[in-house]
This record gives structure tokens, C-alpha cells and sequence, in this order.
């Protein structure tokens, strides 16, 4: 199972939280001092983008955040439960210029987490969506006493 | 940390003081500022970020909406920033293009290109 796992209800002011608990957790599993910015940054981002997808359509349901430790490894998934329509359904819709909108700001922060992460992975379905994002471990100093 | 904002005049300039964090909870805040500065008439803005600690993509956007706002009355949105995790944003999402970006409030109140 995650080392932690988060859930908070879909509203921006939780966002902050999460940033703080993901970076306090990477800093503790090893995650170098250095990247500490781009892991805040990053999970930021996904989360932003995960309540802003539970709001435009309804869902009460909280927002998922894993933080997982691995041997040289640490990741973090952030889940959302929105419905993605794939590209198709969209353009069939005839999307409105506020959806156009919401789809750029959403493009944006993927933008920012691709430019940022090495290693992610996007996964979406009709029941929701998962980032997964990893970053490497340094192994901590042995300890001389 | 919260936002903070305080305006000033220097010259026909408008300089924005920002510090704190720019996210998707506080992102609101600052662009009703810039909204509130140009319906006043303030076309020329300085956005001083020395003061920021964290800046995601709603904050970038709103930085954007400022400078089209600004744009459509011939105006300018200029940014002083010498924080380089800050700075790294901006260069990823290729903004260091869009924006000028200056190293003092000084510098910025000056630059007239």
C-alpha cells in the first residue's frame, strides 16, 4: 500500500495542503533536496487539475493523492473521478468557448508536469483519470556514530 | 502563506508587489487586481514577484489574461523576477518569450522597448 494517502474534497484551498504533505513525504523518502521544488510544483498542478475537473462536473467525491516509497523509487498518483470524454465524443459535442477554455488551462498544467517529470504516466477512462509520477531516490547517508 | 498585494505608482507605471503563494485558491485574487487596475486606467504594469514563494500554471494564466488586458489598450505587463525555481516555470511553458522579465522594479519602471 501508499506510504500515505490523502483524500480532500474537491476545493482549492486543499490544494495547498497536499503540496506541503507530498513534499514533506519525498523529502523523507529520499527524494533529492534539489527536485523538492518540481515534486511541490508538480503535484500541485495535478491536483489543481483534478478539483477543477470534479467541480466543472459535479462530483462531491474527494480527490485522491498516493504517496508511494519504493526501494529507488518515489512516486505519487494523483486520482480524480471525473468522466474524460475521449477526443471524438468532444468534437462531436460541439464544445462551448468556457470548455475551451477549461480545456486550455487543463493542457497548461499537463504542460507544466511533462515539462517537469521525467516520469509520468496519464491514464483516463470514462471513470476517471490517474497521474503517476516518479522521481528517484538517493540512499540516505550512512550514519557514523 | 496566503497572497499579499499592494500597488504603488512610479511615473505613468503601476507597480504590483505580490508575495506569498499564486495557486489555484489565491490565482483569484490577483487577477481581480489586474482586472480592477485596468478598468481604472492603468495601462503600464510592473509585476514585482521577489516576493513569491510558489507559482503553478493559474497563476501563469492569470499573468497571461493581465498581459492581454494590458495589450488591448496598448499598454505593457512587465515581471521582475530573479527567483530561479520561479523562473523555471516560465521557461518550461516557453513564457520567457511572452513576458519581459526583469532583475529590479528599477530596470522594469525604465524599460521602454
Amino acid at each position: 500500500m501508499a506510504t500515505v494517502e490523502l483524500r480532500f474534497s474537491a476545493l482549492p484551498e486543499h490544494v495547498r495542503t497536499a503540496r506541503l504533505v507530498a513534499a514533506a513525504v519525498a523529502r523523507r523518502a529520499g527524494v533529492d533536496e534539489a527536485v523538492l521544488d518540481e515534486v511541490r510544483l508538480a503535484v500541485g498542478e495535478a491536483c489543481s487539475r483534478a478539483v477543477g475537473l470534479h467541480q466543472s462536473v459535479g462530483i462531491t467525491a474527494p480527490v485522491k493523492v498516493a504517496l508511494i516509497e519504493d526501494e529507488k523509487l518515489f512516486s505519487i498518483e494523483v486520482g480524480d473521478e471525473a468522466p474524460h470524454a475521449v477526443p471524438a465524443e468532444r468534437v462531436a459535442g460541439g464544445a462551448s468557448a468556457d470548455a475551451d477554455v477549461e480545456a486550455e488551462e487543463d493542457e497548461m498544467g499537463l504542460a507544466v508536469i511533462s515539462g517537469l517529470v521525467d516520469d509520468v504516466e496519464v491514464t483516463t477512462s470514462e471513470n476517471g483519470g490517474l497521474i503517476r509520477m516518479s522521481w528517484p531516490t538517493v540512499q540516505p547517508p550512512t550514519v557514523v556514530i | 502563506m496566503d497572497l499579499s498585494l499592494s500597488t504603488r505608482t512610479v511615473g505613468d507605471r503601476t507597480v504590483v508587489e505580490v508575495g506569498g503563494e499564486i495557486d489555484v485558491y489565491t490565482a483569484p485574487k490577483l487577477r481581480e487586481q489586474l482586472v480592477e487596475l485596468v478598468n481604472d486606467g492603468n495601462f503600464h504594469l510592473v509585476v514585482d514577484m521577489e516576493g513569491v514563494d510558489f507559482l503553478d500554471s493559474t497563476g501563469l494564466g492569470v499573468l497571461v489574461g493581465g498581459l492581454k488586458r494590458v495589450r488591448a489598450h496598448e499598454g505593457s505587463l512587465r515581471l521582475v523576477c530573479n527567483q530561479e525555481h520561479i523562473l523555471k516555470i516560465f521557461r518550461i511553458t516557453g513564457l520567457t518569450k511572452v513576458f519581459p522579465i526583469h532583475t529590479s522594479v528599477e530596470e522594469a519602471v525604465a524599460a521602454t522597448d
